[in-house]
């Protein structure tokens, strides 16, 4: 059902007209360099953190080749330390966290029935910045200077004495772009999902997926400055001397360490949060249910991404702070198990009273489930002092980390593109293969990460190139890499599905599911300026209430503009203007990148290098002048 | 008898659990205390796992056969309402009440740990460097103190107090089968008890990632009786008995002359170095090179002949680079027992 359908249809055509005249963007290389909509930028990052996705997984099974063996000889030490410093930190900063902003960027103006995101130009900066700063990294490693002290970090082992060279300056610089880009789809994601929904959607009637990226987009506010900080210090006590963590001149290690984790364990939040507002739209259209206790499954939002903030600690127990402060994180780690279980258990209870439908994107929950809850249980057992002092550090806690985050936050993401997919694209995912795909990630990935579990238990630590033989872990170091050749396997089903599905995949119609919220209100793929007329909200599920979804009209159609509302009663309240497409974002993103990558080398470019960010920050918002074709269509 | 039952089953789950680096397999009280806090973690969420699960597959065969009807929103009240509401707040207090009982366990266990008896204990200091253990053994007799390198003689029954220290980046001191890990951080003094109740040989790895060689730190630990320690530690005391074959000799030599000396100590040696590990006993530790070979002669030739084949990225230099010469320091080295 298309908004507006009930109007007379010589209305709409004219109105039709007039949009995509208003809304239109160039074509060629122009379009491609000063795309401002939100949907284009949306499926780059997509695409681009998939292309991540798939390299640290190939760097993944490399280490599961070395590994596979004792005392093999396959890969060297300095290789192999790169190569599990680049997995972890182009799946933490490359992959998990934009793939989830770039999947919020391309949904929640739809969901919220906008026509585009609320700061289409700095939509557009960030998606350059993180690209850029990954093809850094990327580069860097290809030439042997990539990060070679683990996505952690730790001084001094990576402080100017003992990591020589600028391997770890290319790391922290790469954190930086990462960084500006995160904090920028979050201030977007937070302006958007408060100041630009439709209208009627009041708070208590947010889908939970806006629920769980409202909370994510404050969570990356608070938690990332703090690893800016880490950074910053670092790269200033490498690059100009400072002694910020050298303990022989009155700087502390442990620093770093607080530094680092009070921004890495809400990171690990930062990636399962938009999973949990996924995997609630999923249940909901499958088991064709309105989630039971919504009120309660908020709270249980709010309450994650508030006690992850108090469980950084929990990352530090060997490193001898007092022992009453420890306890008090075990409790909130603890803590934390309750609205994660909250969630799970009302997820289930929908299923139980709903009429499910069991497709590709329902498996993946299911599978989420199972995964995700031994992976939490593993996790109430690392928040235990004792016990963790054994595991810390060891394939315990790979297993663990792995079974959470694959768990908690991939098998729900490779369930929402199969949800979504035909939004975006217009064409189902191939069913078949998507059983396929499920079946062969779930079985490799149990075969992989399980057995990791006791050899963590049988005292193998992490982050070692080789071991010893004769210590009973070579059988379960074989099965595992047997697993990952079978999620591998997973994998290149998912691509060719993608692409076949692509060109030749079941045309889709506007809601294939028969889902419940805006987004499956308009056109697959919607047209770019997203709603014809702008959706009135009445209810939870908008498009369950009746049969037709009412709209409101007002909004100008010969310039482009946004609809404001209040923030917790959704009336409207001005109309704003919204960006059209411009090239200074991409110039500003490429002066941000020469003074990142200056800074690097030296000092000075921090100085040089803002000169031309200034100059095309000034271009960026210089304001211009209305033209003579709109100044004539507003006379008329 | 339950508490045996409950302490051997998650361990016949895992076949071959025990091994000289397990944390299946404790050999001191503090192991014990946190084999019996996983035991009864396996327990809590062995059984909460079973129950999500069942009730997982419980709500996906309820739903097997529902037709499919129209969706049902918000406001359209499902008689399934109420009792779902009480059965999600059961389970609530089901998670809350178990996760209470982990935390107060795991509290007591903790406090247990940290109240040990510390009467009569051997104090122990280990200085972590890359990529090797110094362990210096504490006597109230300065004259009695003695080091050695990546091996660690504990007696049974008799608390260590080790105190934890790092030469350079951050490692951390991990021997699964007595206990916990504590990290060793430049600028600071960790301290870790230990109580060993079970004779035998045991491994430690270096458990924080400190760079190259962090796969090849380990950590020789010998727990034996009372009497036995104390005859080690009056052998280690000891200068080893000086070369008597001309080889040996030659090798002493060779071992001066080449500057091994300004990295490695020999006790009655011209042999001073802080820098590299003890050499006083090398030849009577189980492993060479932090564990990375055991001990032999032919090991040890095949260290000297390229210390980066077998190590690399570790800070010893080629030293002997004639055969001649290796040979013979490999024979005097071969004496330092």
């Amino acid at each position: 059902m298309t908004a507006g359908q009930d109007l007379e249809p010589l209305e709409d055509e004219a109105l039709r007209e007039r949009l995509e005249r208003v809304w239109a963007h160039p074509t060629g290389w122009r379009g491609v360099l000063t795309a401002v909509d939100h949907k284009v930028i949306a499926r780059r990052y997509i695409a681009t953190a998939f292309v991540f996705f798939f390299l640290a997984g190939v760097l993944a099974l490399l280490m599961r080749a070395q590994l596979a063996r004792p005392e093999s000889h396959l890969i060297g030490p300095d290789r192999y330390n790169q190569l599990f410093s680049m997995h972890g930190t182009t799946m933490m900063f490359l992959f998990a966290v934009p793939v989830m902003e770039a999947i919020a960027v391309y949904l929640v103006p739809l969901m919220c029935g906008a026509r585009n995101i609320c700061f289409p130009r700095l939509n557009a900066y960030g998606y350059w910045v993180y690209l850029f700063g990954g093809i850094m990294i990327w580069i860097a490693f290809a030439m042997n200077v990539g990060p070679e002290t683990g996505w952690f970090s730790y001084v001094p082992l990576a402080g100017p004495e003992f990591s020589p060279g600028k391997r770890t300056d290319f790391w922290a610089q790469m954190v930086t772009f990462t960084e500006v880009a995160a904090l920028a789809v979050a201030v977007q994601l937070v302006a958007q999902i408060l100041k630009q929904r439709a209208p009627g959607m009041t708070l208590s009637r947010m889908p939970l997926f806006l629920w769980s990226m409202l909370v994510t987009a404050f969570m990356v506010i608070f938690a990332m400055p703090a690893v800016m900080v880490a950074t910053t210090f670092l790269i200033t006590d490498r690059l100009v001397g400072t002694q910020f963590y050298n303990p022989a001149e009155g700087g502390d290690p442990l620093l770093w360490q607080h530094l680092f984790w009070f921004f890495g364990h809400p990171e690990v939040y930062i990636i399962f949060i938009p999973a949990l507002g996924m995997v609630s739209q999923i249940v909901a259209a499958f088991s064709r249910r309105t989630i039971l206790a919504y009120p309660a499954m908020v709270l249980a939002l709010l309450a994650n991404g508030f006690l992850a903030f108090g469980l950084w600690v929990h990352h530090m127990f060997a490193t001898g702070l007092p022992r009453l402060g420890d306890s008090f994180y075990t409790s909130a780690s603890m803590m934390i198990a309750i609205p994660s279980g909250l969630q799970i258990f009302a997820w289930i209870a929908t299923i139980w009273d709903g009429k499910p439908r069991f497709k590709t994107p329902l498996l993946f929950v299911i599978g989420f489930i199972v995964i995700f809850v031994l992976g939490g249980l593993t996790g109430v057992m690392l928040a235990s002092v004792p016990l963790d002092l054994q595991v810390h550090d060891t394939y315990f806690v790979v297993a663990h980390f792995h079974y959470v985050l694959i768990g908690g936050a991939v098998f729900p993401l490779f369930g929402a593109i199969y949800y979504w997919f035909p939004k975006i694209t217009g064409r189902l995912l191939d069913e078949r293969a998507g059983v396929w795909n499920f079946w062969t990630f779930f079985v490799g990935f149990n075969v992989a990460f399980f057995p990791m579990h006791i050899l963590g238990l049988l005292g193998m630590p992490r982050r070692v190139y080789t071991y010893k033989a004769g210590l009973g872990w070579e059988v379960w170091n074989l099965i595992s890499s047997l697993g990952a050749v079978l999620i591998a396997v997973s994998m290149l089903i998912f691509i060719i599905n993608v692409l076949v599905s692509l060109r030749r995949g079941k045309v889709a119609g506007d809601n294939p599911w028969e889902a419940s919220s805006l987004e499956w209100a308009t056109s697959s793929p919607p047209p770019i300026y997203n709603f014809l007329r702008i959706p009135v909200v009445t209810g939870r599920e908008p498009l369950w209430e009746g049969d037709k979804l009412p709209v409101m009209s007002g909004l100008g159609e010969t310039e482009r503009e946004s609809l404001c509302v209040s923030i917790v009663e959704a009336e409207p309240d001005i109309r704003q203007k919204s960006a059209p497409p411009t090239v200074w974002p991409l110039l500003a993103a490429i002066a941000t990148t020469v003074l990142f990558i200056g800074s690097i080398f030296h000092e000075w470019a921090v100085v040089w290098g803002a000169i031309p960010v200034a100059i095309t920050l000034c271009g960026w918002f210089w304001p211009g002048r209305p033209t003579r074709k709109a100044l004539k269509e507003r006379s008329a | 008898m339950i508490r045996r039952i409950t302490r051997l089953a998650p361990c016949l789950a895992l076949a071959g659990c025990a091994g000289v680096q397990s944390a299946l397999d404790p050999a001191s009280d503090q192991a014990s205390s946190v084999f019996g806090i996983w035991s009864l973690m396996l327990w809590i969420c062995g059984v909460m796992y079973a129950l999500v699960l069942a009730f997982l597959a419980a709500a996906i065969w309820k739903a097997r056969h529902r037709l499919s009807g129209p969706p049902i929103a918000e406001g359209q009240k499902s008689p399934a309402d109420r009792p779902l509401t009480r059965v999600l707040t059961g389970w609530v207090g089901l998670t809350v009440v178990g996760l209470l009982v982990l935390t107060f366990g795991s509290f007591l266990v903790d406090r247990q740990l940290a109240l040990a008896d510390q009467k009569n204990a051997q104090t122990i200091k280990i200085t972590a460097n890359q990529w090797w253990w110094k362990v210096e053994y504490d006597d109230p007799v300065p004259g009695r103190r003695f080091v050695t390198a990546n091996e660690l003689h504990l007696p049974v029954d008799r608390p260590a107090r080790i105190e934890l220290e790092a030469g350079d980046v951050i490692h951390s001191f991990w021997v699964p089968n007595l206990g916990g890990k504590q990290d060793l951080i430049p600028g600071r003094t960790n301290r870790l008890l230990v109580t060993p109740r079970r004779v035998g040989l045991f491994r430690g790895q270096c458990a924080e990632f400190c760079g190259l060689q962090h796969a090849w730190m380990a950590l020789d630990v010998t727990v034996e009786p009372q009497t036995a320690f104390a005859a080690w530690a009056e052998a280690q005391r000891r200068a080893p008995a000086p070369p008597s074959t001309p080889e040996a000799l030659r090798g002493r030599d060779v071992f001066i002359g080449a500057a091994c000396n300004s990295c490695h100590q020999v006790t009655g040696q011209p042999a001073q170095g802080q820098t590299g590990p003890d050499l006083t006993h090398m030849a009577s530790r189980p492993s060479l090179a932090a564990g990375a070979r055991p001990y032999s002669r032919q090991a040890l030739d095949e260290w000297l002949r390229d210390p980066q084949a077998l190590k690399p990225g570790n800070h010893m230099p080629l030293v002997a680079t004639r055969a001649d010469e290796r040979a013979a320091l490999v024979a005097y080295l071969d004496t330092l027992k």
